[in-house]
């Protein structure tokens, strides 16, 4: 069982630091109204329509509140992208979160369900949208319940529905279920799923959501922990909230440590200053590697990430450091893995999460993806060759064209490749089933040297039959 | 999961970037064939480009190029003769960016950008290339993925020698392949309709047939199932793709994943001849390329023709060419002797059959003659006949069988399908295009779907265009005129009217219910609106230039129904039927029976011993489509050409050459010594004289349309007809009104004669609303007896929500059970007692 | 019928609709049969086809048979680092069946499955998508008894039940979501300022 004070919120521990969206969570019964009103909910919507939606869109653009989907794209800027006279404008809340190795959004559905149906209300008012679609990843039937009551809940208070509050805001919150796949993470894809398609991503341009979304509309997507951050702004101010974290990275973020430490868990650090050492390290967080083991290699940013090395374990949570050493921060997740790793079998599970994942409709990612995988699954059975190694390279040369963002190794003389990585898909799936392969194969060349044969002659099969005339 | 890297952040668009381009107007030849080399593609469009306002100019690899804002980068390069391989991209179809086969690096503000050029629009000044080591490494990485699971089964897969896929390997693919892992496996091919088959291993999941399905036949029966590695191609089971326009997605298919039946195993690409011809199945006039080997048809491609047809044919004009093939073909003119018809010479024929006009001419005058037909040939062919006709002085002469509209039609200003497609409103008054004037559909539903238009359609019962119908108004049978006039005053409708140009699309909806109501409703439609035009959406293949030749009645009391009459009533000495089969195509077969009877001789002009012919005194054998070049002219008075790719069957003639001979052999009482046809040795003469004698042809000359592969369009021709005045009689409760209507699939010889096509035909039955079934008080599928004033038959009766309340459908021409029977060509509407056997 | 009708009346357009409606019938069935979907696609207006190809998108639906309970073992990289194969492979010894099959009574079907958003309390295991965390091999055992003995079946609905309860949107609270293309103004809060 879960080691969290409170049984309720597997996995959380709260620690000695400032906590916006995770103050409840130490309430069995936070999901309630009763609760949730009785702890300051629903002030921050009181204070949004106290002002004008100008004002509230500027207070939030004023806090530099960060997406928390993995993008960290400003949420006020984005708001802003949404065309001028264009109605309706809707909201779509991406809470398919299933990227590997993190979990919050979760944690927050299902522990606070009214703080995230505030942060809509509070963004719906701001940015002019007439309705907002709460899309929950389909295997998260607690979330799943949680929120529907709690809607129920604020359509019979009031607070959500035909003129909130007495005003004239009015704003229908529909709670939509997925069905599991992981793309629809990605925000185009999460629109088609939501249009009843198949959950295969656009290409932005022209499908900025901002613009063209929702039934082609100008819709706002923003992740669950995103919005869950919105009462704290509308009712304590913008100011409140830059006061925590750093300038360029404010307020705090939620994130999830597993793997090989002591004591795994999600926690809310403050933004922009905490570092990888404090999280994995620290008697606060993760209390350290398992059993005495050293750290081997970690993902900083959730399984699309690539890896870093005690080397860089002193970055903070800050996307540009994070992305000059080669990786970025992603949605939040750092998974841990100690000097007993089987490097390759570890890589091989991330691959092979990316290559099922994919949705099919971008060539590299659809045959690319299974390729990588079955090489590496081959690999790591014991019947690869060298060649198959370059193989590898090549396919994913064919994914993410050019350098490759990597950490420095100073045992390998290695210098930093600074993230992003170019890419020939549309989406990051595709390149994501690379990442772990390569950053693998980079840091830890001897572990896949070690399982292969070498090989005299490539291998390889003539591409096409050629027809006689 | 996160949203998206950094890569991809809002920042690098402008948030007014279209959601979707416009169709490009440019010429897209792209997979429909080419046009013929001597056609020079750029000759009407290039100027077109400089007058749009719209221009910029786009720098690829080192050339400046013209294109229009919104096009893609892949159409401007493609037009540029800068070949961008792809397979997703089609230049018909909303673009998907899925094959990632057509990337080229653009210049951006952080250096060259790879981008996929069938989803980056162009812009002014930007810098494409499309030649670098980074191109072309993407490329080949790309084609070494596509070919990972792409089975290497060329040999013996129909699409080897003309396959982008394969042809893409050789020019920019790796020349191997380091996939060693198992391949993925499906079951080879199925069918997934009667004319389509799917090897899903070859698929490499462009998503072009299922987006033509989706967005341009509007037949969402096959579809992407399954998802990543898995993902295939696939219909609901027991759901097969049925759709009309099914052929287009084997023409399209960039593999050899879908085959149809009609043309498996039967040649290799490099075996194959071709000509640029038109379609000439019904009058939307599709330009197709014809293919043979050794001296057969083996296939029809459709070609790119911007104002007409797209690219696309629907099933039946592209599977057809089977019965040009058919063994059943009439081989050698026949004369009716003690035993018979019997096969002789064509000397023996045509001297019998000069006789029997000679003998018409001298017992009955050429009033006891009639000539009916002639709309499914060339315009030479009517042409010639039309010339005999006048010269022998015969004034009884249609080119419809009374299944149309009367010929005045075309005397009002005329619309191309471009001005329909594109026009503020349509009006619709039948009949159901989707299965009359499949191609035409496909245009007006693109237009509807897409917002360039709003269709107002009238109709009995529900059409294929209903869906897509900005307004689907209902009438009863009788009551087209005044639902007409009521609906086009309603504010609304009216008000939609006003906002821009009006195009009325007139043809028959309903073959047991006088011509006179839709005239008269297209009158109400020009009462209100005069300034509309009309696209006349009569049906067989060459009707428009059949009629504009010549081969018009005078007067109604000339038409096909007087002749008919004449002929039932003893009077005509002769009834000549050019192609033309009255019992299998005339609305009322109790007149065509009695006419056939009554006519004292008959001479038939045909391609196939029809019903009709069995009746004949002399039989000439026609040639077929494919077998005779000439020109065609289709609903919009377009007139382009027919090229003959084939020998003709056995000693079949051309019919314009069969009118020549007899006009010769009568002598003196036909074709006098200075008659111009006298001097005609090939159909280009033909051709000539008419550019030369029909002034509205006068631009028709073979120089003018071997310049324009589009061809050239004609002006109305005949007097707009004078307002008809049309009241339906009332009708008694238990009675049901009669909806008699074509489906695209019936008796008609070209389509039971394609071995593929014959078994398509729905079949003769009635349809009644679920809740008239219930009220006759008969199972769905009971055999019930249709009784009208005039006749009673025998039909099983069907359960069809599309009928409205107290009207009956049924389908015309399906054999078995005779609907036909029922009908009376003298009456305004026919009503009819369904009773329990 | 009611609450399909209530569903589809909360999209602007209809195929949105889809995926609730094909967790409704999967909750009715345990499975989505093929009539079902014809039953969905007349319900949205699209055909049949095109609610399998979305169906068939999402994992969580399925097309055959399925067992009473679900049971999905994560194998993704935090639950691969703290044993998940391990306990896969104590699964199917346990279970006497293959990832991927159901047991012969027909109860249980045990697959492997990716991240499930519990990484922290690796390995994790859903059964018909309620977590267990930290699963040894006797929790596992125990789980099997559990659910054989009925033990479970408060905290477990069967397979294809999402949710035990379901968004009630108040008629009269209800604002309503017309089809875009009908709405040409901005919302009444918001000062639409001359363009």
């Amino acid at each position: 069982m879960s080691t969290s004070p409170y049984p309720w919120a597997a996995g959380f521990h709260p620690g000695d630091r400032p906590q916006i969206v995770t103050s409840r969570f130490q309430y069995e019964d936070a999901h309630t109204i009763d609760r949730f009103e009785a702890t300051g909910g629903y002030q921050g919507l009181r204070a949004a329509l106290d002002k004008s939606p100008e004002a509230m869109a500027e207070e939030v653009k004023n806090s530099t509140l960060l997406g928390r989907g993995g993008a960290g794209f400003p949420a006020g800027v984005k708001w802003g992208f949404t065309p001028q006279g264009v109605w309706p404008r809707y909201l779509v809340v991406n809470g398919d979160e299933s990227e590997p190795g993190t979990y919050k959004d979760r944690l927050l559905m299902e522990c606070d369900p009214h703080q995230l149906i505030e942060g809509c209300l509070i963004a719906c008012y701001a940015a002019g949208l007439s309705q907002c679609f709460l899309y929950i990843r389909g295997e998260m039937p607690l979330a799943h319940e949680r929120v529907a009551a709690a809607l129920d809940e604020a359509y019979a208070a009031g607070y959500v529905g035909k003129n909130i509050l007495g005003t004239d805001f009015s704003v229908d919150i529909v709670l939509h279920t997925g069905a599991g796949a992981y793309v629809v993470g990605e925000e185009t894809a999460l629109i088609e799923s939501l249009e009843g398609e198949r959950g295969m991503p656009r290409l932005k341009p022209p499908y900025f959501p901002a613009a063209v979304g929702l039934y082609g509309q100008p819709t706002i997507v923003n992740n669950v922990e995103t919005l869950a951050n919105l009462p704290f702004i509308a009712k304590e101010g913008s100011a409140a909230y830059t006061a925590i974290g750093t300038p360029t990275s404010p307020g705090t973020r939620m994130i999830a440590v597993s793997g090989h430490v002591k004591r795994p868990g999600v926690y809310e650090i403050v933004n922009g200053s905490t570092t990888f050492r404090d999280l994995i390290h620290g008697d606060d967080f993760a209390q350290g590697i398992r059993d005495g083991n050293d750290l081997k290699a970690f993902v900083p940013g959730g399984g699309s990430a690539p890896w870093f090395t005690a080397e860089q374990l002193d970055i903070p949570f800050e996307g540009p450091q994070a992305g000059a050493a080669g990786s970025m921060l992603g949605s939040g997740a750092v998974m841990v893995m100690d000097s007993t790793t089987d490097i390759p079998r570890a890589a091989l599970s991330l691959v092979r999460f990316y290559a099922h994942e994919s949705c099919g409709k971008c060539v590299p990612c659809r045959e690319g993806g299974t390729w990588l995988y079955r090489l590496v699954q081959r690999i790591v059975d014991g019947h690869g060759t060298d060649a198959d190694l370059q193989t590898i390279l090549d396919v994913g040369e064919s994914i993410c064209p050019g350098d490759m963002p990597h950490a420095s190794s100073e045992r390998l003389g290695l210098d930093a490749v600074p993230f992003p990585y170019k890419m020939t898909t549309i989406c990051f799936v595709g390149p994501s089933a690379y990442v772990p392969i390569h950053s693998a194969m980079t840091l830890f060349p001897e572990e896949f040297a070690a399982l292969v044969t070498p090989r005299a002659e490539r291998r390889s099969i003539p591409v096409m039959a050629g027809v006689g005339e | 999961m996160s949203e998206t890297p950094d890569t991809e952040t809002p920042d690098t668009a402008a948030p007014d970037t279209p959601a979707t381009a416009a169709p490009s107007d440019v010429e897209a030849t792209e997979e429909a064939v080419e046009h013929a080399p001597e056609e020079v593609e750029d000759v009407e469009e290039q100027p077109q480009v400089e007058l749009d306002p719209n221009l910029v100019t786009v720098n690829i690899d080192g050339r400046d190029v013209p294109a229009r804002k919104g096009d893609m980068i892949i159409s401007a390069a493609l037009l540029a003769d800068t070949y961008v391989p792809h397979f997703c991209y089609h230049p018909r179809m909303s673009p998907v960016g899925m094959c990632r086969q057509c990337m080229v690096e653009v210049d951006g503000p952080r250096g060259p950008m790879m981008v996929v050029s069938c989803m980056t629009p162009v812009a002014d000044g930007q810098v494409v290339r499309t030649d670098t080591d980074q191109v072309k490494r993407a490329q080949e990485g790309m084609l070494e993925l596509l070919l990972a699971n792409h089975p290497l089964d060329c040999p013996v897969c129909d699409k080897g020698g003309e396959c982008p896929l394969q042809d893409q390997a050789f020019s920019h693919g790796p020349g191997e392949s380091r996939y060693v892992e198992a391949k993925r496996h499906y079951e080879k091919p199925i069918p997934i309709s009667d004319l389509v088959y799917l090897d899903r291993e070859r698929c490499i999941l462009c998503d072009r047939c299922t987006r033509f399905a989706d967005e341009v036949a509007g037949d969402r029966l096959i579809h992407f199932i399954s998802r990543g590695n898995d993902t295939q191609v696939m219909t609901f089971p027991d759901e097969p793709f049925v759709s009309y326009f099914s052929g287009n997605t084997v023409q399209i298919c960039p593999v050899g994943a879908l085959t149809a039946k009609p043309y498996r195993f039967k040649a290799r690409p490099w075996d194959l001849d071709q000509r640029e011809s038109t379609c000439t199945t019904c009058s939307v006039g599709c330009r197709t390329v014809i293919q043979s080997s050794r001296d057969e048809l083996l296939r029809y491609q459709g070609v790119d023709s911007d104002p007409v047809n797209w690219g696309w044919l629907c099933d039946r004009g592209r599977f057809n060419f089977e019965a040009v093939n058919s063994e059943h073909r009439l081989a050698s003119p026949m004369v009716k002797f003690e035993a018979g018809l019997t096969e002789t010479t064509w000397n023996t024929a045509l001297r019998a059959s000069a006789a029997m006009i000679t003998d018409a001419l001298a017992a009955g005058g050429p009033e006891s003659i009639g000539l009916l037909g002639g709309a499914r040939g060339s315009n030479e062919d009517a042409f010639a006949w039309a010339q005999l006709a006048d010269a022998l002085g015969v004034t009884y002469r249609d080119a419809q069988l009374g299944d149309g509209l009367p010929a005045e039609v075309l005397g009002y200003e005329r619309a191309t399908i471009d001005e329909a497609d594109g026009a503020a409103t349509v009006v619709l008054l039948g009949p159901d295009l989707k299965e009359e004037l499949p191609v035409l559909y496909l245009r007006l539903r693109d237009a509807a779907e897409k917002r360039r238009t709003r269709i107002i359609e009238f109709s009995t019962i529900e059409s294929g265009m209903s869906p897509y119908a900005w307004r689907s108004i209902r009438y009863e049978p009788g009551a087209q005129p005044n639902a007409v006039a009521k609906a086009l005053a309603e504010s609304d409708i009216a008000e939609q009217l006003a906002s821009g140009d009006v195009i009325v699309v007139a043809g028959r909806p309903n073959l047991a219910e006088s011509a006179e109501a839709t005239m008269a409703a297209l009158q109400a439609v020009l009462d209100r609106v005069p300034s509309a035009k009309v696209l006349p959406a009569l049906r067989r293949g060459n009707v428009v230039g059949a009629l504009s030749l010549g081969l018009a009645p005078a007067d109604a009391d000339h038409d096909a129904l007087a002749t008919l009459s004449a002929a039932a009533e003893g009077r005509l000495e002769l009834l000549v039927l050019l192609g033309a089969d009255p019992l299998d195509d005339c609305p009322d077969a109790d007149l065509a029976r009695r006419a056939i009877a009554g006519a004292r001789r008959i001479l038939s002009i045909d391609t196939f011993a029809s019903q009709s012919t069995q009746h004949a005194d002399v039989v000439l054998a026609a040639s077929a489509y494919g077998e005779k070049a000439g020109t065609t002219t289709n609903l919009e008075g377009r007139v382009t050409t027919l090229a003959q790719q084939v020998t003709a069957t056995g000693t079949s003639r051309p019919d314009w050459m069969i009118a020549v001979e007899l006009g010769l052999m009568v002598g003196e009482s036909s074709f006098g010594s200075d008659h111009p046809l006298r001097g005609v040795s090939n159909v280009a003469d033909v051709t000539e004289l008419i550019a030369a004698d029909v002034a509205a042809f006068a631009d028709v000359t073979p120089a003018a349309l071997a310049a324009e592969p589009n061809g050239v369009v004609i002006g109305p021709i005949l007097d707009a007809p004078a307002p008809v005045v049309f009241s339906a009689p009332g009708r008694n409760s238990y009675d049901y009104r009669l909806v008699v209507s074509r489906k695209l699939y019936d008796r008609a010889v070209g389509t039971q004669m394609s071995r593929s096509l014959a078994n398509l035909a729905p079949g003769s039955a009635v349809h009644v609303h679920p809740l008239d079934l219930d009220a006759i008080g008969v199972a769905e599928g009971s055999d019930v007896k249709v009784v009208s004033a005039k006749a009673a038959t025998v039909l099983p009766i069907r359960a069809d929500a599309a009928i409205p309340r107290g009207v009956v459908w049924a389908p015309f021409n399906q054999g078995e059970g005779t609907v036909e029977d029922v009908i009376d060509a003298g009456t305004a509407t026919t009503d009819v007692r369904i009773e329990r056997l | 019928m009611i609450v399909a009708k209530e569903i589809i009346a909360r999209y602007p357009r209809k195929k949105s609709a889809l995926i609730p409606l094909v967790h409704l019938s999967q909750q009715q069935n345990g499975w989505v049969t093929e009539e079902a979907m014809r039953h969905v696609a007349e319900l949205i207006d699209v055909t049949p086809a095109e609610v399998y190809g979305t169906a068939s998108f999402y994992e969580m639906f399925r097309f055959e048979p399925t067992g009473t309970y679900l049971i999905n073992i994560c194998g993704t990289l935090s639950c691969q680092l703290l044993g998940a194969e391990e306990l896969m492979h104590h699964a199917e010894q346990t279970l006497g069946i293959r990832a991927g099959s159901t047991t012969a009574d027909g109860l249980i079907t045990l697959q492997h499955a990716e991240c499930q958003a519990a990484c922290s309390e690796a390995p994790t295991l859903q059964v018909n998508y309620r977590h267990r965390y930290r699963v040894t091999h006797d929790d596992f055992d125990q789980l099997v008894d559990d659910l054989r003995a009925g033990r479970l079946d408060g905290d477990v609905p069967p397979h294809g039940t999402l949710g035990r309860n379901r968004q009630q949107i108040p008629a009269d609270r209800f604002v309503g979501a017309p089809d875009p293309d009908d709405v040409t103004e901005g919302p009444a809060w918001i000062q639409v300022s001359p363009a």
